[in-house]
């Protein structure tokens, strides 16, 4: 907790136990596979001898003393009874047999190489080289002696040694038993040793052979009891009561003269459970199972992968004071507030340190306990526990609540419940850029569920088919303030992707400011005042007199939620294309949308304008304005999208997609045309006329000729379906104004479907020759290669709707690739990262202090802040100065 | 064909050998040790074209990089050369 370097790592050294440390280690030998006897007491010499260390309370351990929480257990062995090798070392072992005299254990290297290469070996410093080097030098002289067949010392004959995995060396296909392995282990001098990068005062290669097992304290393999009252025992345990089993067995075995057929089947089944007890996973070998036909859990899957001890329970942090649950919307909101349930806000506290300033009001809130409710049955902030300074939590409730209240002075801690206006931290898992996870402030409301504004699902990437999110209430004042100043939803509007806005309208908020502002409509007074009843503006807009009655204009409606001097000038989405005049405005000038002094004087609002990574209109604001006014407006925007579709009502429906009689057969027509044209092509290629394209074979050529055909129909199609879908319709609104869907969407449910494609080709796979057996073998028509015809709306025949599902198919088996690959990836750069820091002057370093980039980025720009990538738009400076209002 | 020269091509930003007189200079300016600048592997096709011009460059040489930038139009990077095997 506190600052400061107290340790710092020297040096580490890597050793191997030896039998006779593995003993000094053991506080008890252990001879009896049993746990405990029929009173569920630790047998004496067992696997659960108390020798070892208590899980039971009340129990002392016979070893230290200590009781449950106070004894870190202790370690004992096994003695095996004939030795085994250990699978994490084989592949050394193996070097070792293969490079040294089976005879004599000196390395297969005459005595001048000898010399020549333990000079080399001398002259680096073994504690200090890279391990690599050491390795690469080491296994550089192991292959150079590997080779030879006579021993160079005592000229001895040499076999060769094959590894039969995982653990049985032969020599001539006859089999070297581990002690036999041990034996040549041994034979091998200790100043050979350090060819093989080993230090021989720490490490010799016949501790690699184990002759006695250290057994693991209780701690690490508690055994659990179950609500029936039986035992059940860690997987560990399981497998060292197979060890010993089998140990004394073959122990029993040699003793008594058993067959050697026998004794080496026995010594077999100890090596496999030896193996199994420390890798489960091991090549070659099936993994021991528990009686459910689970497979074991040993000592490397206790460390390694995903769910290992190091990601998953150093890496991977739990926390305290966090909530998570399912999100829903709510309009009503702020986007920087978030809606938390009451039953969560009683749970989560926060830490108020108690001084001579806030001691009153303390005690009032002690006083009402941990559940206080106001006269009319809201929350009221409570509190759960009040905290002594030396740390001991005293829980509050409605008896003690009184009493409590009086007990606290200046430096006791109380922990209140959540309070509206608390600022906490919100996040979406997964959390992949900055905006996953932003502070919001919080409004505690009724029900279950977490509740944001809309306009901040773009950020999380949230929808509400039953997402989750987790918050976390922050504990600390300096962390409150970095989260009020830098980590608001407000502050992280701008995106650093791509210096534009993240943050903006979506659905039907663009549907409805699109409505609002097309072709400029009014609004009866009476209609205009329920809209503005959803805004905090108190003043109506300029009337427009028609008929003796005052009418209000949509855009000057909306241009009442824009900043009073606000000067903008743009395309909209709706004429983005357009060059002269725009096909869908009525007036040439509606072609761009102009604000002069935070009035909307002709254009239509829509994505462009309102919408997340596009909205123009947001990120001019945050840019003049600053991210308060910039919040504001999305409020404002978001409620008045909402009051003004909820009046005006806004549906779409099959009848929609309508269009009249000959224009379905004139789509029938054009596509039986395209069907018959592909026919030709086919026929002409088949008659090897069909010319190739440059750089193309002829059926690749022909291949592109037929899809590009079928690209062309359904574009067709698309446009005779449109051209009876005028901007009346509700379903060409949403995709004109990009809230959702876009045009080819409705010529696929109105026109026709089309092509479908695997990996960018027409569908050709399935039978030999052939995608289905309705078509004739070597059938490449449009048809037989997943050409639909028909369209949503009429319904797609059997043969149809099974290419099209093929079609589908790859989209689902893409998404479900690309996440897992790019999780992976992102995996590395975060790690590769970590702990690189921008300083003061921009300089970016790695924790030594070396520097990765002299200026962020080489420039210095804080890509938040910049306009989409540039620096300024000069452009539009220039125009804003020029539409400014002199005062 | 002649010998090509990475340092001309086009997507190959300027390089140049900082004198040892103005070495310290430069290290004063970033105020930093030499230890700490960002390294470039003496087997760079880089460093080679810049022997071709100066002779054999000892590790330890600093090397000034101008890149052309679309936000701040020339940024300046140093690296200076190490013996070390990158992996």
């Amino acid at each position: 907790m506190t600052g400061g370097i107290s340790k710092r790592i020297y040096r580490i050294q890597f050793a191997l136990l030896s039998p006779d440390e593995v003993r000094k280690l053991s506080q008890v030998k252990v001879i009896t596979a049993d746990t405990y006897d029929d009173d569920g007491y630790p047998i004496e010499r067992g696997l659960m001898d108390l020798h070892m260390g208590v899980i039971e309370p009340g129990l002392k351990c016979a070893t230290c003393g200590g009781k449950v929480d106070e004894c870190p257990g202790h370690f004992g062995h096994i003695e095996m009874a004939m030795p085994v090798l250990h699978v994490g070392f084989i592949k050394e072992i193996k070097t070792f047999l293969d490079s040294t005299c089976k005879v004599c254990g000196r390395i297969k290297l005459t005595p001048d190489e000898i010399a020549n290469y333990r000079a080399k070996f001398e002259d680096i410093d073994m504690a200090t080289s890279d391990p690599e080097i050491i390795g690469m030098m080491s296994k550089k002289v192991t292959d150079e002696a590997t080779p030879r067949l006579v021993c160079p010392h005592c000229g001895s004959q040499q076999k060769k040694v094959i590894l039969d995995k995982p653990t049985t060396f032969r020599e001539e296909g006859i089999k070297v038993t581990p002690k036999e392995v041990r034996e040549r282990l041994e034979r091998i001098p200790d100043e050979d040793l350090i060819f093989f990068a080993l230090n021989h005062e720490v490490a010799r290669p016949e501790w690699m052979v184990l002759t006695v097992l250290s057994v693991p304290p209780i701690n690490v393999r508690p055994s659990i009891t179950l609500e029936t009252g039986e035992r059940s025992e860690d997987d560990l345990t399981h497998k060292l009561v197979d060890i010993i089993r089998i140990s004394q067995r073959l122990r029993e075995s040699r003793d008594n003269g058993s067959p050697q057929l026998i004794i080496e089947d026995l010594w077999d089944l100890l090596q496999f459970h030896v193996t199994t007890y420390f890798d489960n996973q091991t090549a070659g070998i099936p993994p021991a199972r528990h009686r459910s036909g689970r497979a074991l859990k040993t000592l490397v899957q206790r460390l390694k992968g995903k769910e290992g001890r190091f990601r998953s329970n150093l890496s991977g942090k739990r926390v305290n004071f966090s909530a998570r649950t399912v999100i829903s919307p709510e309009p009503f909101l702020s986007v920087n507030e978030v809606g938390v349930p009451e039953k969560a806000a009683r749970e989560l506290t926060v830490p108020v340190t108690v001084n001579i300033f806030n001691m009153e009001s303390i005690r009032e809130v002690i006083k009402r306990g941990s559940g206080p409710r106001d006269e009319f049955g809201r929350y009221v902030t409570g509190v759960n526990y009040i905290i002594r300074p030396d740390g001991r939590r005293i829980k509050v409730t409605d008896q003690n609540a009184e009493e409590n209240s009086k007990r606290i002075e200046v430096g006791w801690t109380v922990e209140r419940q959540l309070m509206e206006g608390d600022i906490v931290l919100f996040n979406r898992q997964p959390s992949l850029h900055r905006m996953s996870m932003m502070s919001h402030t919080v409004r505690i409301l009724p029900d279950q569920t977490f509740r944001f504004n809309l306009a901040v699902c773009t950020p999380y990437n949230a929808d509400f088919d039953g997402d989750e999110m987790n918050l976390h209430i922050i504990q600390k004042e300096e962390a409150r303030a970095e989260a009020r100043i830098i980590m608001k939803v407000q502050e992280q509007i701008m995106s650093p992707r791509f210096g534009g806005p993240i943050i903006g309208g979506i659905h039907d908020h663009i549907t409805s400011m699109f409505l609002l502002t097309h072709d400029n409509p009014l609004y009866s007074e009476e209609r205009t005042v329920h809209m503005l009843n959803y805004l905090d503006i108190d003043e109506m807009p300029e009337p427009v007199i028609k008929d003796c009655k005052k009418y209000y204009s949509g855009r000057d409606i909306f241009s009442l939620i824009l900043p009073k001097t606000l000067n903008m000038r743009f395309r909209s989405k709706l004429c983005s294309s357009a060059k002269e005049r725009c096909e869908y405005e009525k007036e040439p000038e509606d072609k761009e949308v102009y604000i002069v002094n935070g009035r909307m004087i002709h254009g239509t609002i829509d994505e462009a304008a309102i919408g997340p990574f596009s909205g123009i209109i947001v990120d001019r604001i945050f840019r003049k304005y600053g991210p308060e006014e910039a919040a504001k407006f999305i409020d404002r925007m978001t409620r008045l999208a909402v009051g003004f579709i909820s009046y005006r009502g806004f549906s779409t429906g099959i009848s929609d997609y309508d269009i009249p009689e000959d224009a379905v057969s004139r789509i029938e027509e054009i596509s039986s045309q395209a069907v018959e044209r592909i026919n030709k092509l086919i026929e002409t290629f088949r008659k090897g006329l069909f010319q190739a394209s440059p750089g193309r074979s002829v059926e690749e050529s022909l291949e592109i000729e037929i899809l590009s055909e079928t690209g062309k129909v359904r574009d067709e199609s698309g446009k005779i379906a449109s051209a009876y879908l005028g901007l009346t319709n509700p379903s060409v609104i949403m995709a004109r104004s990009g809230a959702r869907a876009k045009m080819l969407n409705i010529s696929e449910v109105a026109g026709m479907v089309g092509q479908q494609s695997v990996r960018g080709g027409r569908l050709n796979r399935g039978y030999y020759n052939r995608t289905l057996p309705h078509f004739k073998p070597g059938d490449i028509g449009a048809l037989a290669r997943g050409f639909v015809q028909s369209s949503y709306k009429s319904g797609l025949n059997p043969l149809e709707y099974f290419m099209h599902s093929i079609g589908g198919r790859e989209g689902l088996v893409d998404t479900a690739v690309r996440t897992s690959r790019s999780g992976y990836m992102q995996r590395r750069l975060i790690n590769a990262f970590e702990d690189l820091k921008v300083d003061e002057d921009r300089r970016v370093q790695d924790t030594v202090g070396a520097v990765i980039q002299f200026k962020y980025g080489e420039d210095g720009v804080d890509p938040t802040r910049s306009d989409k990538g540039k620096t300024v738009d000069v452009d539009y400076n220039a125009f804003d100065i020029e539409n400014e209002v002199v005062e | 064909m002649g010998k090509f020269n990475v340092l001309q091509h086009d997507l190959v930003p300027e390089h140049h050998l900082v004198p040892v007189g103005e070495e310290d200079k430069v290290l004063k300016e970033l105020d930093i040790s030499k230890d700490l600048l960002p390294k470039i592997s003496r087997n760079d096709p880089t460093v080679k074209a810049l022997e071709d011009i100066h002779g054999k460059l000892d590790n330890g040489r600093i090397i000034k990089i101008i890149r052309k930038s679309p936000t701040v139009g020339y940024s300046i990077y140093y690296r200076v050369i190490s013996g070390e095997v990158f992996k």
